[in-house]
């Protein structure tokens, strides 16, 4: 069955889908790998996101990816309550480590039930033009409902390092993750860094949402699939990298799309799981983590 | 305490036959549940209508059950011991039905079963009844339409690609199809598994693509029968017969976004709007159906489990009506010695409590043109192939003909 075609679009589906992984992990890359708020809820806001697209192309006829980008402020606003709760309940009192993660599960439940109660149980998708076109370079078949979700995840990644390394905040962010009380010390309140930090992760699954729901089907409990896949690329990546997480991304996209073609897909989560087992065993902070 | 109830004021005076049920109205599967149980309310209504049964109202008392096979045993006891319900019925699905066996068992109780997958296989209990009509050997009868349509063809195709789910159905669904493979000579050329987590799926598209197949069978969930069938337009798939065992092309949602893309694909029903399948009632009652559907935020059309929902109740009034009787062994013996007209047809149970002779569809697409739901409320965008006797339509092969 082996064949350079099959082994070329393998190689591009994986691409494809890894720029997507990466729209949905960078958010956590923040949280988790920067802030260390381990921000289980983190694939539910991105359902959110979904479900916003679909009722602005229902209702309005608005575009998914416009839907993600327009509301990415309304989603940070969101991000900002969230960080808040968190602080004043867990963080201030220095409980955020176990029962941090309770409110998360909280949040996580609480985002479900509303998306059930507003949607129901039944599948959502989204109609626009490009969903089901594609288009081909030699032999290698290229889908527009991938393309784009790849396109945009390289977009964010880009945007966020450059806002991580050429800004006063962005600066301030990684200063947080490395030692808060030495930014204390600069005069900056690293309560209110970590808060827009936190925002930022959450704005991005207004996005990474659109994109979801332009590659498949969506329903309100359908993040808990990503949950695990999302946490492994961050760590696979190195803690904080947001380079890493993208690297990380696109790899276990390929080794999925390569094995599913090759090797029959049921074997897809292990073989993504054994590279990150064999790259904590060699370098446990993940590819690109110092 | 019970949610809701429903009698005809004109039998007020009489003591209620009160029917009892757990159904999934929150959770997982509450769609279909909801759907469920506004069918055996309608059911309620017209029989009250006319007097009730035996000259005494019907109530229905109901829990949610959550979709959680957990709360059954506590909300059965509860029917049972301080509602004091004459019947117990299933909730919607197997999950639902297994841990409420071993009660019937134990209680000796009559019990109609609403859509549950091989229930009475290990307990071999004769007092069940079970309304989805999947046949005797339900992982056989599932896909027998597929292959006895494949096997007809001249020249009959030769290799098949076997897909499907990492999960129950679609294990379930995929071993009855390689007994028929088997039975019918055909040569597995792919038989593939996807985790349930799986979001793209041209890789696996273009893999059965590599092994060129005659035909695909898939067994899958509603995501993925979606992800399949979209990648199976990007990726171009020139097989004879593509489909059979998709969860999710029943409903409007799935068939409204998929639209024309679904032409071509084959796929199991248990009902589907065709001249063939004109049963009594049946019309009446899916206009009623899905004039509440949308208010109700269930699926518009109605064609699942609602008229099967409607017809498991419908099978015990009869039987109380043809006994009457509220005794459990002697309904029970009269339903499983008799025929009944419902709804959905003449229904018949075999000694496990299965129907009698399976009538799972085969049905094509064809025809579908954008994505409006009316289309579907008609006849001739789902072309019944199998079986014989309710055939609507000519199959359109092959498959690869629909994709240029």
């Amino acid at each position: 069955m082996f064949s350079l075609d099959l082994l070329l679009n393998a190689i591009v589906a994986g691409i494809l889908i890894g720029g997507f992984y990466a729209a949905v992990s960078l958010g956590i890359s923040v949280s988790f790998g920067l802030l260390d708020v381990v921000n289980i809820a983190h694939p539910s806001f991105v359902i959110l996101g979904s479900y916003t697209a679909y009722a602005m192309n229902r209702f309005f006829g608005f575009d998914p990816l416009l839907t993600g980008l327009l509301f990415t402020p309304i989603f940070y606003a969101l991000g900002v309550v969230v960080y808040r709760l968190y602080y004043l309940g867990f963080e201030r009192k220095g409980e955020e480590s176990l029962r941090g993660l309770v409110f998360f599960f909280g949040v996580l439940f609480i985002v479900e039930v509303a998306l059930l109660l507003a949607y129901g149980v039944d599948y959502r998708m989204i109609e626009a033009g490009y969903v089901g076109q594609s288009f081909h370079i030699g032999v290698v078949g290229i889908a527009f409902r991938l393309l784009l979700p790849c396109l945009v995840g390289l977009m964010i990644t880009v945007a966020l390092h450059l806002f991580l390394s050429k800004t006063f905040y962005g600066r301030a962010i990684k200063a947080v993750s490395q030692d808060s009380q030495a930014l204390r010390l600069m005069g900056v309140n690293p309560v209110k860094i970590k808060r827009i930090a936190f925002a930022l992760s959450i704005a991005t699954a207004s996005l990474a949402g659109a994109l979801l729901i332009l590659i498949g089907p969506v329903e309100p409990s359908i993040g808990r699939e990503y949950i695990g896949r999302v946490f492994a690329i961050v760590v696979l990546g190195g803690m904080g990298s947001i380079s890493g997480t993208l690297a990380a991304s696109v790899i276990l996209g390929v080794v999925e799309s390569l094995t599913a073609t090759f090797s029959g897909p049921s074997w897809a989560p292990a073989v993504s799981f054994g590279i990150l087992l064999v790259v904590l065993a060699v370098r446990p902070a993940g590819l690109f983590g110092r | 305490m019970a949610l809701g109830a429903a009698w005809a004021p004109a039998a007020q005076a009489a003591d209620p036959i009160k029917i009892g049920f757990g159904m999934a109205l929150t959770g997982a599967l509450a769609g279909n549940g909801k759907a469920a149980l506004m069918s055996m309310q309608m059911w309620a209504e017209d029989v009250n209508k006319k007097g009730g049964l035996l000259g005494r109202p019907v109530e229905l008392v109901y829990y949610d059950d959550q979709t959680k096979p957990a709360a059954v045993p506590g909300i059965y006891t509860k029917l049972l011991d301080v509602d004091k319900v004459n019947f117990v019925v299933s909730g919607y699905g197997t999950n639902v039905i297994a841990p409420l066996m071993p009660i019937a068992v134990e209680r000796n109780l009559l019990l109609m079963g609403l859509f549950g997958m091989a229930n009475n296989e290990k307990t071999k209990y004769k007092n069940y009844f079970q309304i989805m009509p999947s046949g005797p050997e339900p992982a056989l009868g599932w896909s027998q339409g597929f292959f006895e349509v494949a096997a007809k063809q001249q020249p009959k195709p030769q290799t098949i690609a076997l897909v499907g789910a990492d999960a129950e159905y679609p294990h379930n669904a995929l071993a009855g199809a390689r007994e028929h493979v088997k039975h019918y000579g055909f040569k597995v050329v792919y038989d593939g598994k996807y985790p349930p987590s799986t979001v793209d799926y041209t890789p696996i598209v273009r893999a059965i693509k590599a092994t060129n197949p005659d035909l695909v069978y898939v067994a899958s969930y509603p995501p993925d029968t979606a992800g399949i069938i979209q990648a199976v337009h990007e990726v171009g798939l020139p097989v004879k017969m593509f489909g059979g065992g998709m969860v999710g092309l029943q409903f409007a949602a799935l068939q409204t976004k998929l639209g024309p893309k679904l032409n071509g694909v084959m796929n199991y029903e248990f009902y589907v709007p065709e001249p063939t399948l004109s049963f009594p009632g049946i019309n009446e009652f899916l206009a009623r159906y899905q004039a509440q559907a949308e208010k109700a935020g269930v699926d518009p059309l109605g064609h699942y489990i609602p008229p099967f929902a409607y017809a498991y109740v419908q099978v015990l009034g009869q039987a109380v009506e043809a006994t009457k009787s509220v005794d459990q062994k002697k309904v029970a013996d009269y339903i499983r010695a008799n025929e009944f007209n419902t709804i959905v047809g003449k229904v018949r149970f075999a000694p496990n409590g299965e129907w009698a002779k399976s009538r799972v569809l085969m049905v094509q697409f064809q025809n579908v043109k954008g994505s409006d739901v009316a289309q579907f409320k008609k006849a001739g965008t789902r072309v019944v192939l199998y079986p014989e006797e309710s055939k609507s339509g000519t199959l359109i092969y092959p498959f690869s003909k629909v994709l240029k």
